[in-house]
């Protein structure tokens, strides 16, 4: 069983730089057909600073911090037996190539079902920019299989 | 402004039939996303956890998902997208995304769109469920 004294944790904020590379591999891997995501004429075109990051990659830049699986492993979640249950992104701004943004991830709650069978971790993290303002909110609901 | 054409409840979006899953992509998005668990794209590993095969990262179907969303409407527009993973997605499945008009209201000073999102693969079966808000309008603009 997962430690429910993590209930309400709150992990050290880590920095991340969004990077062009980065962004036109994800788009490409994806199979993104909208050249704002790898020409940088068509992003600044539609108004963009730079290559704007595409809806989901938020989560991927969440693996992008010193330690890519410190909130998996100091809550002891085995890869094995871990599924992704729900994800969310609600969005403050679009986020450009070139800014740092600040993760900061809260255990929101742990809870279990089915006698322990299925637990599932409900991780917050907040994301920000250079000036300490809110780029976006997402929610993820880990599960993990005990049976 | 207006972001997207008229459109009513229960009309479609959008809509995206995807090539059947590979290897290759399960292990390209692993690069790409940074999510190197292994049970996506090492075989030993996801045998040793009991699956038959690896299967798809929910979110590259995810991602594979947000594609609607980009080809329609500007970055700018999207308020908030979601998802829950009712299925593993496995290789070879052949998915088709779809968006659906499923609320117009007003928020914020704003006209938005909830989409109701599904993804299916060919025997039906359906592996996301999810939604999206989009702004039609906005103040500023």
């Amino acid at each position: 069983m997962i430690d429910r004294s993590f209930i309400g944790h709150v992990f050290d904020p880590f920095t991340v730089e969004v990077e062009k590379g980065r962004i036109r591999f994800f788009a490409r891997t994806i199979g993104e057909t909208n050249p704002v995501f790898t020409d940088e004429e068509a992003a600044h075109a539609a108004g963009y600073a730079s290559l704007p990051l595409p809806p989901t990659q938020l989560f991927c830049l969440e693996m992008d911090g010193p330690d890519p699986f410190l909130f998996f492993n100091r809550l002891g979640l085995d890869f094995a037996r871990l599924l992704h249950g729900e994800q969310s992104f609600a969005y403050k701004r679009v986020v450009c190539a070139g800014e740092r943004l600040t993760f900061t991830q809260k255990v929101a709650d742990i809870y279990d079902k089915k006698n322990g069978a299925l637990e599932f971790v409900l991780r917050e993290t907040a994301v920000d920019d250079e000036a300490g303002r809110r780029v976006a909110d997402l929610k993820s609901t880990l599960v993990i299989r005990n049976s | 402004m207006t972001h997207a054409p008229a459109l009513a409840v229960g009309d479609i979006f959008a809509t995206l039939e995807l090539a059947p899953v590979t290897r290759t992509q399960l292990a390209l998005y692993a690069g790409a996303s940074g999510d190197h668990n292994p049970i996506h794209i090492d075989m030993d590993f996801a045998h040793a956890a009991g699956e038959k095969d690896v299967f798809a990262q929910g979110m590259f179907v995810m991602a594979s998902l947000s594609r609607l969303l980009t080809a329609n409407v500007p970055l700018t527009a999207l308020r908030s997208f979601g998802t829950r993973f009712l299925a593993m997605t496995h290789l070879g499945d052949r998915l088709t995304l779809t968006a659906t008009v499923a609320e117009l209201f007003e928020a914020e000073g704003e006209q938005r769109m909830r989409l109701d999102l599904a993804v299916r693969d060919q025997n039906g079966e359906q592996k996301l469920a999810g939604a999206a808000i989009l702004a039609l309008t906005s103040q500023n603009s």
